[in-house]
């Protein structure tokens, strides 16, 4: 009899006694609603091949993380999201953050600059400064980085549709400060897929939006080779309602989209594959996300490989940066959200994430109170330097019930790009509101198991208590809207607007034709143009972008 | 017999939080009822003009955005000058409790509901606030 044949009967032998107990009546199910098993046997990863299906850390196909020694060699960055009112405001909070022992920064921005309207912009009313930062021109992002050296610091932003005019009045604040574009390093989200998908942040459609990223790409691998030009992002999927496999198999396939896209512009895989980079969701669901992230890590390797050729190691890797699930924290006893945030933020370092934002107890109600920031940040720290969880690289490799669920995610996201290619790729999917309609029908199902009880979510349908919330709350002041249009009134009266005035035609007609974008907004910033004027000639040119509302 | 009662789920704002709204939206037809759900990005005129135009008895505004105290102002200063103040405006989202008190006071909304909120308790709410006879 064969090792297997004598678990085989042991399992046999156990399920019989078993069955005589008597289980809680309840759904033994991930919060993705996907069923598991009570045991998990080597009979569940039967197949397992440990060379081909998990191989050596920072080996190929990568399952067990993207560095060698993991965080042997350099902990996670601790990257706190931030940004709020005015640029001198959040220039405070970025120089609290950093001596607090923060290591990167990451900007927020205001609806008004996500969707590219100057803050006196009567669309922006009520909005400037109220979600993240307001930032109109480059005056605005050289106030922003003030006293903070940007060749000493690594910037992500969450920036989209209008992402290459950030990016350039970033690189254009570097210019001012003397830092050469070669030594910038960050990352822009610019992922316009999930916006379409998920999001929602879009300005233009599809098709320019997809030029403007690969000018990028083109435009990066020859000036400002250490940027990560774009975060893919499964984030905004999850946080939208999707399960841990939707969001793993959109967010991938979106990820191969725009390496189509890199190669469908003349591009070589590896001169941009190596700046991709990933941003997914921690939800509650320990194991579950541990097996979602090391799956994704052996589809990616495994498809940029086999499927698109490329020989640079680089681009095989999948590296990703995490937040923690703002949609599993809940407004009732807010406290009892830093706890859900350690659990996030724990399957996040087992599952190998490079940086991790841990979100705030209230963030749920509002933007951050600083003390809240504190405890968020010091939860990784802890998590860091106290737990152990950063001392063995993949800790959780070869448990029966993990390796058995990474191969079960890998599944249900094959049978997802199976789909999406029948459909004709992501943007005939887009348009046909698949995504979307995928995630509309989870996040209701999700909704009906909460307010009928079959999923408990402590403080909300249970353990419930009726004192309200002893809690500060960030507001923000509204005189901050009128500064920052008088500002900005201000500037297009100081500036030379001939110069602004030949640089957004210069634009205009390069918009219209096929040249790299990229030079001609970095010329428009420079000239102190705002947001909104390079953003009106880019509507003028390509339309904006309109979707069917389903629910 | 009663007929059906209308509702107008908006998303006014630049915020693209939309699950909220959509799932209510769906909540709502399965509790059935009449509902149109505007989309996102809608500008306060726009949403009067589609209440208006589709008839409702209800305008339900999420708002995610923290712009909640310029909002329904709006919204109820547009609906009075377009002689629609017999529309009610009700609201969810992230709005903090003090801003919950100031526009129930205020009149600028006959109930806000936050998160937490099940889809039952909405339908309950507007059963038996519109008039349907």
């Amino acid at each position: 009899m064969t090792q297997k044949d004598k678990i085989a009967l042991a399992k046999e032998a156990w399920s019989e006694s078993r069955k005589k107990m008597q289980d809680r009546d309840y759904k033994f199910e991930t919060v993705s609603s996907l069923p598991v098993n009570d045991l998990y046997t080597p009979l569940d990863i039967g197949e397992m091949d440990y060379q081909r299906d998990l191989g050596m850390p920072g080996q190929y196909p990568y399952t067990r993380g993207v560095q060698a020694n993991m965080y042997r060699g350099r902990l996670w960055t601790m990257r706190q999201f931030a940004g709020f009112a005015t640029a001198r405001e959040s220039n405070e909070r970025y120089k609290y953050l950093l001596a607090k022992g923060q290591t990167g920064l990451s900007v927020a921005f205001d609806m008004p600059t996500i969707m590219g309207y100057d803050s006196d912009h009567p669309r922006a009313f009520g909005e400037v400064g109220r979600v993240g930062v307001a930032i109109d021109s480059l005056q605005d992002m050289e106030t922003l980085f003030g006293g903070i050296p940007l060749d000493r610091v690594s910037t992500s932003m969450t920036i989209n549709a209008p992402a290459s005019i950030l990016w350039c009045m970033y690189i254009a604040t570097g210019e001012k400060q003397g830092v050469r574009s070669e030594k910038l390093t960050g990352t822009i989200q610019n992922d316009i897929l999930k916006e379409y998908i998920a999001q929602k942040s879009w300005i233009f459609p599809p098709l320019p939006s997809m030029r403007l990223i690969t000018d990028i790409f083109a435009y990066s691998s020859e000036h400002v080779p250490k940027w990560n030009t774009v975060s893919i992002s499964g984030y905004h999927i999850r946080e939208a309602g999707s399960t841990a496999a939707q969001e793993l198999a959109f967010t991938l396939a979106d990820g191969f989209a725009y390496v189509e896209a890199g190669m469908a512009a003349g591009m070589d895989v590896d001169d941009f594959a190596p700046r991709l980079s990933f941003f997914f969701n921690a939800h509650i669901d320990f194991f579950e996300e541990i097996a979602k992230y090391r799956a994704a890590r052996r589809i990616w390797s495994k498809r940029m490989k086999e499927k698109y050729g490329a020989k640079n190691p680089k681009s095989w890797m999948l590296r990703f940066h995490t937040q923690t699930a703002g949609c599993s924290l809940t407004a009732q006893q807010p406290e009892n959200n830093i706890v859900r945030t350690a659990y996030e933020a724990l399957s996040a370092v087992l599952g190998g994430t490079q940086s991790l934002h841990t979100n705030s107890m209230d963030e749920v109600l509002a933007l951050p109170t600083e003390k809240s920031v504190q405890i968020a940040l010091r939860t990784q720290q802890i998590l860091a330097y106290e737990t152990g969880a950063a001392n063995v690289i993949d800790p959780l490799a070869g448990s029966y019930f993990v390796e058995a669920l990474t191969n079960k995610m890998e599944e249900e996201a094959e049978k997802y790009f199976g789909e999406i290619e029948r459909r004709g790729g992501v943007l005939p999917a887009i348009d046909q509101n698949f995504f979307q309609q995928e995630i509309a029908d989870a996040a209701y199902q999700f909704q009906r198991d909460v307010d009928k009880k079959r999923r408990i979510m402590v403080g909300v349908n249970e353990f419930i208590q009726d004192e309200p919330a002893d809690i500060d709350i960030l507001k923000i002041d509204p005189q901050i809207e009128k500064d920052q249009a008088q500002r900005l009134q201000q500037l297009r009266r100081d500036r030379d607007n001939n110069r602004v005035g030949d640089s957004l035609d210069a634009l205009r007609k390069a918009a219209y034709g096929t040249q790299n974008l990229i030079p001609f907004i970095l010329e428009s910033v420079r000239s102190y143009a705002t947001e909104g004027e390079i953003v009106q000639v880019f509507r003028e040119v390509f339309g904006e972008y309109r979707e069917k509302p389903i629910f | 017999m009663a007929r059906m009662i209308r509702v107008l789920v908006a998303k006014p704002g630049l915020d693209g939080h939309d699950r909220g709204a959509r799932v209510i939206a769906r909540g709502l037809r399965d509790a059935g009822m009449e509902v149109v759900y505007t989309g996102l990005h809608q500008t306060p005129e726009q949403i009067v003009e589609a209440a208006i135009q589709e008839d409702v008895d209800v305008v339900g505004l999420s708002i995610l955005s923290g712009a909640q105290m310029t909002i329904f102002p709006r919204i109820c200063e547009l609906l009075r000058e377009n002689g629609a103040e017999d529309i009610m405006v009700m609201g969810g989202g992230t709005v903090p409790d003090d801003d919950k008190a100031l526009l129930k006071q205020n009149g600028w909304a006959q109930e806000i509901f936050t998160p937490g909120t099940t889809i039952e308790a909405i339908v309950e709410w507007i059963n038996s606030n519109v008039k349907t006879d």
